[in-house]
């Protein structure tokens, strides 16, 4: 192991952490928001918004990330798409997240007691007040634990990008393997990162969850 | 510019066979996967502690870091290290080590889950530790677990279009080469996501049908 080696490269490793952060951030934020849409759309009683979110989790779930990935950056422009690397990062890893993370959330919100939804619609709560004030406030606890495990795949999966060349973790270290021919020490400056930035989001969402489950 | 998917007839034959090389590597990677998930989830499980560290540090490390990383590691690191394999080679290993590490965590929970007095009976029996381990809580943790894997190896096939960056010519790669040629990502890349979308289909018809059977062989 050179660890004067380490020691020379490992700004460079830092600066492409933060840009892996991020990437994370904002993809799981989109995600998020996608998977509201998708769970809300496959959840709904109109036909078609329940194809529409079906359709949107077979096909994103059923083909790779890294093909989507390709798709939107390299084919958008064909169809009037423009983004740069970075752009198109975000918006395709938080579409693909998103696809999980409806099914992360459809679940949560039918593992809610249907009791809960009917005694509320009972009291004359109207469908909409029932969900917002009955069911979702227990299924978001029951969420947050399975979206943690759609998070945690989320920041490994930032590395895709790496194959649109976005200067992020990943990248920056199969630059380094290429240009001093170290793949050990690379490899082990690149992983600790992750594990600090994996097992931290972790903590994070273990805290969340007891604070939860406490009220 | 438009799309224009006449372009993709000539380059079947090629997708056609970088679909069968994303099925090989898929197959490969999923049963050392699954060998290797039952070989650590043992070894953390029953090994002496001095023995399973370094395994654990293994799982550790694998499950904190991205998989693209892990290949990298293993296609270059191994170069350096003396050992040339080809790309295929280090693909296989690279995807069925990262999974067997998240099957070895399922299989685990599945042996906690059978009663102890499956083990008891059978050392009761007579049947060493190793034979019992074998052949009565081995058996059963692993039909427990059936479908969690299923759903890995789903995950597999889709992350095996990563080792198209080691350079195997599988279904990504192929249609890299294919708009190399041709200047038209958009049809090529889509006409690939097809390719998987189908292979994913017969996959989960081949898990659902194992599903199946071992409900009713118990």
């Amino acid at each position: 192991m050179d660890f004067d080696l380490i020691l020379r490269v490992y700004p460079f490793f830092l600066e492409a952490a933060w840009v892996t952060i991020q990437l994370s951030v904002y993809s799981i934020a989109l995600g998020l928001a996608c998977g509201a849409l998708g769970a809300a759309a496959r959840l709904s009683r109109s036909k078609p918004a329940r194809a529409a979110g079906a359709v949107y989790v077979s096909v994103i779930r059923g083909t790779p990330a890294l093909i989507q990935l390709f798709i939107l950056y390299f084919g958008g422009p064909q169809i009037g798409i423009q983004l740069d690397a970075f752009e198109a990062g975000v918006i395709g890893l938080g579409v693909n997240i998103g696809a999980y993370m409806t099914e992360t959330m459809r679940g949560a919100i039918i593992a809610v007691d249907k009791g809960q939804g009917e005694a509320a619609r009972t009291l004359g709560m109207s469908r909409a007040q029932a969900m917002r004030k009955v069911i979702l406030p227990q299924a978001a606890r029951l969420m947050i634990r399975p979206l943690g495990v759609n998070i945690n795949a989320q920041i490994k999966g930032t590395a895709l990008v790496a194959a649109i060349s976005v200067v992020e973790l990943t990248y920056t270290a199969q630059r380094y393997i290429g240009s001093t021919y170290k793949p050990f020490e690379m490899f082990f400056l690149a992983g600790v990162i992750y594990l600090v930035i994996i097992y931290a989001t972790g903590l994070g969402i273990s805290y969340l969850d007891r604070k939860a489950a406490l009220r | 510019m438009g799309l224009d998917f006449t372009v993709l007839p000539k380059f079947i034959d090629q997708l056609l066979l970088g679909s069968m090389w994303t099925v090989a590597i898929t197959v490969s990677a999923a049963v050392l996967s699954f060998f290797g998930g039952i070989f650590l989830a043992v070894v953390v499980l029953y090994a002496p502690k001095l023995v399973s560290l370094p395994f654990r540090v293994f799982s550790w490390l694998f499950m904190g870091t991205p998989l693209l990383l892990q290949l990298f590691l293993i296609y270059f690191g191994l170069i350096e290290l003396g050992v040339d394999l080809p790309a295929f080679v280090a693909g296989v290993i690279g995807l069925g080590l990262h999974f067997a590490v998240y099957n070895s965590d399922i299989i685990q929970a599945g042996i906690k889950a059978v009663d102890t007095g499956q083990y008891e009976g059978a050392r009761t029996l007579g049947l060493s530790k190793l034979q019992t381990l074998r052949k009565v809580v081995v058996p059963q943790a692993v039909r427990a677990v059936v479908p969690p894997i299923g759903n890995n190896m789903i995950a597999l096939l889709k992350d095996s279009a990563l080792v198209s960056v080691i350079g195997v010519t599988e279904l990504t790669l192929s249609s890299q080469l294919a708009i190399s040629k041709t200047f038209r990502p958009f049809e090529f890349y889509l006409a690939a996501a097809a390719c998987y979308y189908v292979i994913n289909l017969g996959l989960e018809a081949g898990l659902r049908r194992i599903e199946r059977r071992i409900q009713t062989a118990r």
